[in-house]
């Protein structure tokens, strides 16, 4: 009995550090979260939760622009880099031969330059004078005034390119995955190359589309960065007014507010996604 | 056409067919490639573009090494260049030390909450960074921590936890539970058949999990921006330059950065196909 008992213990044993970490660091601070929203105050005086509900009608009535610009751009993001990935991915899992490490290898060398410089590459190759605008401009094909930088167009390519590998990667595991015999039997029965496509490996790789869809679209609608970097006062996204008001303003109630608003409504986004098209285990397609 | 390969005995071909992924794809494939490697070349271009005074302008002023000569030589850079490192080896050690017996008690036993640690470790890897650093940064401010290189590493394992576990669990649903079992009919114990058994076998699947977990956290930049306080890790610090002009010397470390990350995983990429012709 007390053997039996032992065993029964271990994997809590096991899992115990690491449950506690997240636990502590991960979920305690989610809820934390609803505290700090409802409280009222100022950094000097100190903040006292008043449960003020008040705030998350304030926080999307004050930031409906920006929640709105986030969904936006992470949207069209998303489905750009679906549809440029797409096609890569089935001509490299399908007819990529000896070349497939290697041309996966190469698409996903941006994972190896920090995240930081890849956007900050962009801002050179977008600048007024950079490499692009500024050779077009010396050979008088575009106008002197031209610029892309601080335009929605520059923020969403931005936001689009750094995509673009962790779109690959579950698009490519799920084509790679289909078994050739059945697209074979489908050509033996005379299905032709668009009814195979549309019957056969589009349905197939449809849990790479939604592992793709929900990794690519969840970072892309929070993120700060491209926005920052390549954008101006006009392309603000909600992830730069949380940070804003997080870490410069130290308004903690509406930050968090802003954060946990964020939260609900991707996770609403997500469940609808999953009711419309069904979910398959994401879990597999991370690694 | 169709005629000839029919009386030959093999399915009639469309013909549209070849032209297409002969030509079509593989152009439209070598496109996207030349997109992706361009902020790349970009990148390894200004990190050797003369600077006159030493803050990059987005014009080239002509061919220099000399970047790479005075790569230290701006303190705050090369302090947060560290702080980066540092942060990075001992969130490494941390979340492979937790994160393993975790895998291996998702992968292996059958326990009630199993199903809510895989959801955790889920959530963990899909949850929005800017949701994760503010609220962690709230529970900080809650109860009054300072933050700092603590707080960073704190963070920076929490969401290396979450990776480790992942690749782990998906190495260790791939070997044979048997042969730990074996060792154990052999006499030895559960923490030696661990040790000698387990652990070996799963061992390049460790290591690949520790350089996840320890390219995730130099690069974090999002997470980190919101529990650093004031200290600086090397995304932060470039980032706060963008403003005053980025010096060369931030170019040529993402360089030696990137070359060291494909050096690498090509060295992995070969050792594992090594091993998997020793084992075939």
């Amino acid at each position: 009995m007390s053997t039996k008992l032992r065993t029964a213990l271990v994997p809590y044993l096991l899992s115990l550090p690491a449950a506690l970490w997240l636990g502590i660091f991960f979920l305690l601070p989610l809820v934390t979260i609803l505290g700090v929203s409802l409280m009222t105050g100022n950094s000097i005086d100190g903040w006292t939760l008043t449960w003020n509900f008040s705030i998350f009608g304030d926080a999307i009535s004050t930031y409906a622009t920006q929640f709105g610009r986030s969904f936006l751009y992470g949207g069209i993001s998303t489905a750009v880099a679906l549809l440029t990935m797409y096609p890569v991915a089935y001509w490299i899992a399908f007819h990529g031969g000896r070349f497939k490490s290697v041309l996966l290898f190469l698409l996903l060398l941006p994972f190896f330059v920090s995240f930081v410089i890849r956007i900050l590459a962009w801002q050179f190759i977008l600048a007024d004078d950079g490499i692009i605008l500024g050779a077009l401009k010396d050979i008088g094909l575009i106008p002197e005034d031209t610029h892309v930088l601080s335009t929605p167009f520059a923020v969403v390519a931005g936001l689009t390119y750094d995509a673009l590998p962790f779109m690959l990667l579950p698009l490519y595991v799920a084509l790679q995955r289909i078994d050739r015999t059945q697209v074979e039997g489908a050509a033996d029965l005379y299905a032709s190359a668009s009814a195979r496509f549309r019957t056969i490996i589009l349905p197939l790789s449809a849990p790479g589309i939604y592992a793709g869809i929900v990794l690519v679209a969840i970072t892309n609608i929070g993120d700060y960065l491209s926005a920052s970097i390549l954008g101006g006062p006009s392309t603000t996204m909600i992830g730069n007014i949380i940070q804003t008001q997080y870490v410069n303003n130290a308004d903690y109630p509406i930050a968090s507010a802003l954060a946990l608003i964020l939260m609900v409504a991707l996770m609403a986004a997500m469940a609808v996604y999953a009711r419309v098209f069904g979910t398959r285990t994401l879990q597999e397609h991370v690694t | 056409m169709s005629g000839a390969t029919a009386a030959s005995g093999r399915r009639p071909r469309r013909l549209a067919g070849p032209l297409w992924r002969r030509a079509v794809l593989p152009t439209y494939v070598f496109v996207v490639l030349a997109i992706t490697l361009v902020p790349i070349v970009v990148m390894i271009l200004y990190s050797l573009n003369e600077a006159p005074n030493g803050r990059l302008s987005f014009s080239w002023h002509g061919f220099t090494t000399e970047w790479y000569h005075r790569l230290f030589e701006i303190p705050d850079l090369t302090d947060a260049l560290v702080t980066s490192l540092e942060i990075a080896a001992l969130s490494t050690v941390i979340a492979v030390a937790i994160g393993t017996p975790a895998a291996l008690a998702l992968a292996r036993y059958r326990f009630r909450g199993r199903a809510t640690g895989d959801l955790v470790i889920l959530a963990d890897i899909a949850a929005p960074s800017v949701v994760v650093g503010a609220s962690l940064l709230g529970l900080f401010v809650y109860l009054g921590v300072s933050r700092g290189f603590g707080t960073i590493l704190i963070a920076h394992v929490a969401f290396n936890v979450a990776f480790v576990v992942i690749v782990l669990q998906a190495r260790l649903r791939d070997i044979d539970p048997s042969l730990s079992e074996a060792a154990r009919d052999l006499g030895s114990s559960p923490i030696q058949a661990f040790w000698l058994v387990t652990i070996p076998v799963i061992f390049p699947a460790i290591l690949s999990a520790a350089l996840l977990a320890f390219a995730l956290s130099i690069d974090d930049f999002i997470i980190t921006s919101f529990v650093a306080g004031q200290t600086l890790t090397f995304p932060l610090w470039v980032y706060g330059s963008v403003k005053v002009g980025i010096p060369p010397q931030v170019f040529a470390m993402g360089t030696l950065i990137f070359a060291a990350g494909v050096l690498i995983a090509i060295a992995g990429l070969f050792s594992a196909r090594r091993s998997a012709r020793q084992t075939a």
